[in-house]
């Protein structure tokens, strides 16, 4: 680099060595540079909540303090009363959404193959997406009773049209490019799908998956308000008891237990595959 | 494909590609588009011919048509052999490492497995990208892309090479070195080449002899046979002198630009 005398006198000399912090050397101090603006996002609402608790716009035994409900928390965290609640729940969700990941992804193909049936229900696909789950649950309940049966059915049928959807705009948007290269390369029928279809859909196919899951969460509680059956304390059937007990503590530590499960799996499942995903093929990363 | 035959006697002794006639007309009522009309060529084997044209002129089609991808609407065409096609974006599989794009390539026509590592580390060595081999494409820059490409095309191990504009969205050292590159594998590999292009120089640079294209219809309007040694440069004056020659004879065309079709 040429740079001006009267420049260079300014630049420091050939990049020092950046001051060092020791936190720096310390293996969690990155995890730390991404936490501490969560972490803070999560103290500030902390204080509003309290403020808002000391202004008196609610008697305390309707809208409980945070310090009132984290200690709830800690403790229906600690009796196993919240975490078993947390198992029967995502037990529902480990079999109603592989059983929507199966049924979307054998939809979306059909759809993707099949002119017909692309003029046939492609939009109605898209309009089940736009449905709210809860508006099934009535019939689901003629249909399967209170049963373990019409909570899979109104997951499935809130979760599924989004992976199929992911999935079918994954296909219908590989590069034609990359088809006919496939096709010089001599990959037919099978092996343009095997080999250019189903990779190039990738991401888009991740993103489906990521938001079918959230749909599927959001069904399942939504079900477990109103399909309860006996002696399975689920997530959603502790939210209604403390509703009619008036037990607001345990109420709003329930509901943190249902965000940080969505939080946890969305990050930890969804947002590392996805990142993956995109960083092996250069594209850009949030 | 009705039209095209494919069996190497009916080719002349020692032509690998033969059109006759051939004419290319796209879609079908009032949006008929005449790609080609009545073009007749022939390439030799291990010939390397460059196809000139300004865009628009048929060449990917003429392409497409060699690369049996389509097929004529009128006239012959006849191959002595597979084609292999190269494209002007590398059309590499983002997902693919180097290495893996063109292993695609040999595992797609066949290659037994336990073969295909070493062939694969042959034609990396060939196009001098040993040490990108497990680089995913966007980890490589273009004229790197372009030389996996390269390497890819021939994994395909068809004779006859289709290159549609490789070099064109190079910059230009870049695509200087990769002429002397492609040079030197076409020697080595003994390819017949039809090279499309839209840069005079870089036809007369590269190719035996240059084929001169119309635009809409696509038509042979001249060939040149490039009679300079090997090997040449860009600024050779000799193949300037030829370029500027080549320039205006299609400029004396009008480059069919802005006539009805």
């Amino acid at each position: 680099m040429a740079a001006p005398a009267d420049l260079r006198d300014h630049t420091p000399a050939p990049l020092p060595a950046p001051p060092r912090s020791p936190l720096r050397l310390l293996p969690g101090a990155r995890p730390w540079a991404a936490a501490w603006p969560k972490l803070s996002a999560v103290v500030l609402v902390l204080v509003v909540w309290q403020l808002v608790v000391w202004s008196g716009w609610r008697p305390q035994f309707v809208l409980p303090a945070p310090l009132t409900v984290l200690r709830q928390f800690a403790e229906d965290v600690a009796n196993g009363e919240l975490l078993a609640a947390t198992a029967v729940t995502l037990r529902r969700a480990a079999v109603g959404y592989p059983v929507s990941v199966a049924v979307g992804t054998a939809l979306g193909l059909l759809v993707a193959r099949f002119r017909v049936l692309r003029t046939a229900v492609g939009s109605l696909i898209t309009g089940l997406q736009t449905m709210p789950s809860i508006a099934w649950f009535p019939l689901a309940i003629l249909l399967f009773k209170l049963s373990e049966g019409a909570i899979l059915f109104v997951v499935v049928l809130g979760s599924a049209p989004s992976v199929a959807n992911g999935l079918l705009s994954g296909i219908d948007h590989v590069p034609p490019l990359l088809l006919r290269a496939g096709q010089v390369l001599g990959a037919r029928g099978w092996g343009t799908y095997r080999h250019v279809v189903f990779p190039a859909a990738l991401p888009a196919y991740m993103a489906g998956l990521k938001q079918g899951w959230a749909f599927a969460w959001r069904s399942l509680l939504a079900g477990e308000l109103l399909v309860i059956i006996a002696n399975r304390e689920s997530l959603g059937v502790r939210l209604q008891f403390a509703r009619e007990l008036s037990n607001a503590p345990v109420l709003i530590a329930t509901m943190i237990g249902i965000l940080l499960v969505g939080i946890v799996i969305d990050a930890l499942v969804f947002g590392q595959v996805e990142r993956r995903i995109r960083a092996r093929r250069g594209l850009a990363s949030r | 494909m009705t039209a095209v035959i494919s069996a190497a006697e009916r080719l002349r002794q020692g032509n690998a590609v033969e059109l006759d006639g051939v004419s290319k007309v796209h879609g079908s009522g009032r949006a008929t588009v005449q790609a080609l009309d009545g073009i007749t060529l022939s390439v030799a084997q291990g010939e390397f011919v460059c196809v000139l044209g300004a865009s628009g002129c048929g060449k990917s089609t003429l392409l497409d048509l060699l690369a049996g991808l389509e097929a004529p609407s009128s006239g012959t065409l006849r191959l002595g052999s597979a084609t292999a096609l190269m494209f002007q974006d590398s059309a590499l599989f983002p997902w693919l490492t180097a290495a893996r794009n063109v292993d695609l390539a040999l595992k797609l026509r066949g290659v037994p497995r336990a073969q295909r590592p070493a062939k694969v580390a042959e034609l990396l060595e060939l196009v001098r990208l040993s040490d990108f081999a497990d680089k995913r494409p966007h980890e490589l820059s273009g004229g790197m892309r372009q030389r996996v490409a390269l390497a890819r095309a021939l994994g395909q191990d068809a004779p006859i090479l289709l290159m549609d504009e490789p070099f064109g969205a190079l910059d230009a050292m870049t695509r200087d070195v990769l002429h002397t590159e492609l040079e030197r594998v076409w020697r080595i590999t003994g390819r017949t080449i039809v090279f499309v292009t839209h840069n005079v120089r870089e036809a007369v640079r590269l190719g035996d002899r240059v084929v001169l294209l119309t635009s809409r219809p696509g038509r042979v309007l001249a060939e040149f046979e490039v009679g300079l040694p090997r090997p040449r440069h860009l600024d050779d004056v000799e193949v300037a002198t030829l370029a500027g020659a080549i320039t205006e004879r299609l400029r004396g065309e009008g480059h069919g630009h802005g006539r009805a079709g």
